[in-house]
């Protein structure tokens, strides 16, 4: 895939370079500490001991505890792998089927192409987190709502990027080229539209993984997300904030994650306004 | 012909609000008559015989087709029903509770307009000065700062640390500055961006060059020629940027208690309350299609070149 990458120089050029490099060290930062952090120090999220409650840092716990006596060290660290897992999950998803429409959608035109844009439309015009609402009350279980709902919003976007971009490629007299000299649709999308495509995909991917987690901590920290005990970045905010005075570093400690994650992800979808 | 679309648009909204609403009613997780039971009467005071009641007078058994098709129908009619919970027609209940959303999100979007775009035409004029860096280190970082957590950060900092205004209330006009903040900074800090690239690109071309070769001061040729030109790509974010308003108004309203529809909304999906969730839905999309459909009407007056 990279090689892809890097032989679309045809792509228009974006000011991502160093951003990009910035961005990706901030995710990989804060998704290692989620996944390596429990090998470091062995301990469980959800073991109460109320007598160290807003305790400090100490061995078992680095970061000190919370207002129930559970680690924070630990508690961020699963945090940190269940927004991600579920935006990734929801990415994958919404990019492959924003892809194959999309596609579809350029390639036939017609009425197939008028019927999904207009869902996309439709689509477009509902806040995002009003559905994702909606699907978590249908769907059964939190993490498996979250990710149908998300998925449901995002692919959206990539439906609309390969749209735009395969009908301009699929209309370039090089595509024309090739179909006379008898090469097939397979040809077509490895040489043509990949390329193309590619670097548009992994731009909007960062995107929505940004949205993704964002969605995903709004609605744990107004409560209709995540259920209690797990710990969630926005969940684990609004237990924390009447505490905050007693214990301003454990509010502190999931806002720098988010804060963390999200500023590397919108750095890595580079200067794209919305 | 882009009237046309929109009305599709607004069609198909329509249709995707009914289904996936009566989705939601057919496939809750547990009983909705016991829900809405509870909803209705308090959860101490449900028992079978209040669920069975519910779910004679709702019709909520049966098959699924006949009833999609009538739900679809007094959705078409305009008819939502009452709300499940508290027996009041929905229409009435939404009109009140749109008043206090309308308030906080024009008071966002005047603000977010106050601030962004005259900053961005600023750093626009000069790029690469001090204010250009400066602006856009700031606009990443609110860009990568969720409303909630802005939201957060303005009531720790604001009202319980500095005690300036109050942290949540409704009624006084003390009580819109802190919401409509957390809202307007975000929309700023794209709006911030779209007006200093416009500018930019204005600033680069030909006939602004003669406008400064002639001799007007830079006032009067980002008056005459500048401004104009900015405000057709800004409108048209404004119009997209009307989606990320309703969804900071749902979370922003939760989190300050303030009275209005994004509140009600989710206090509707947690009590299963699919007609008052039905009509929230609805009228926000309607509300989209509408305020882009002004928008595309607009832009036409703006900028005449593209209406050939």
């Amino acid at each position: 895939m990279s090689g892809a990458l890097a032989a679309s120089g045809a792509a228009p050029p974006r000011r991502r370079a160093g951003g990009f490099a910035v961005g990706a060290a901030l995710v990989l930062v804060t998704l290692g500490f989620g996944v390596l952090a429990p090998l470091v120090v062995a301990g469980d999220p959800f073991t109460q001991s109320l007598t160290k409650a807003l305790g400090g840092p100490d061995a078992a716990a680095p970061f000190g505890y919370d207002h129930l006596g559970r680690s924070l060290f630990h508690r961020l660290a699963h945090a940190l792998r269940l927004s991600p897992a579920i935006a990734a999950a929801a990415v994958a998803t919404a990019g492959a089927a924003g892809l194959l429409l999309g596609g579809l959608a350029a390639a036939r035109g017609g009425w197939v192409d008028r019927a999904l844009t207009l869902v996309a439309d439709a689509l477009l015009a509902l806040p995002g987190l009003l559905l994702v609402l909606i699907v978590l009350a249908i769907m059964p279980g939190t993490a498996l709502g979250f990710w149908a709902g998300l998925s449901l919003v995002l692919w959206v976007e990539f439906f609309r990027l390969t749209r735009a971009t395969s009908r301009a490629v699929l209309a370039s007299p090089a595509v024309e080229a090739s179909r006379l000299l008898g090469f097939g649709p397979l040809y077509v999308l490895r040489r043509h539209l990949w390329p193309e495509i590619a670097p548009v995909m992994l731009t909007a991917a960062a995107f929505g993984a940004a949205t993704a987690i964002m969605a995903i901590a709004a609605l744990g920290f107004v409560s209709v997300g995540m259920r209690a005990p797990t710990p969630e970045l926005g969940l684990m905010m609004v237990e924390l904030l009447p505490y905050w005075r007693e214990a301003p570093f454990a509010l502190l400690t999931p806002v720098i994650a988010t804060f963390t994650l999200l500023l590397g992800l919108i750095l890595m979808a580079g200067d794209r306004a919305r | 012909m882009p009237l046309l679309s929109r009305a599709l648009q607004a069609l198909a909204v329509a249709l995707l609000v009914g289904v996936s609403t009566f989705a939601m009613m057919r496939a809750l997780p547990g009983d909705a008559a016991w829900r809405i039971a509870a909803g209705r009467y308090g959860y101490d005071n449900v028992d079978a015989a209040a669920a069975a009641s519910v779910r004679a007078e709702l019709g909520l058994d049966g098959p699924a087709l006949p009833a999609l098709l009538q739900w679809l129908g007094d959705l078409f009619r305009l008819d939502f029903g009452v709300s499940l919970v508290s027996g009041q027609p929905v229409a009435a209940e939404l009109a009140h509770q749109l008043g206090a959303s309308l308030q906080l999100a024009l008071a966002a979007v005047a603000l977010s307009l106050l601030i962004g775009p005259p900053l961005g035409v600023a750093a626009g004029l000069r790029p690469g000065g001090a204010l250009d860096r400066a602006l856009l280190v700031a606009a990443t970082a609110f860009r990568a700062t969720p409303q909630f957590l802005l939201a957060l950060v303005l009531i720790v900092l604001v009202s319980v640390e500095l005690g300036w205004l109050p942290a949540a209330g409704h009624g006084a006009a003390r009580h819109v500055i802190l919401p409509s903040l957390a809202l307007a900074l975000g929309l700023a800090a794209t709006s911030a961006r779209i007006a200093r690239d416009a500018t930019t690109e204005i600033a680069a071309t030909a006939f602004w060059r003669f406008a400064e070769f002639k001799g007007l001061s830079r006032g009067q040729v980002l008056w005459r020629h500048g401004l104009r030109n900015v405000a057709v790509p800004l409108l048209t974010l404004l119009g997209l940027q009307f989606v990320t308003l309703v969804e900071g108004v749902v979370v922003v309203e939760t989190i300050f208690g303030w009275p209005g529809i994004g509140h009600a909304l989710v206090h509707a999906i947690f009590a299963r309350d699919v007609p008052v969730v039905q009509g929230a839905a609805l009228m926000l999309g309607l509300g989209f299609v509408a305020v882009n459909a002004a928008i595309d009407i607009a832009l036409r007056r703006i900028d005449p070149r593209g209406a050939a």
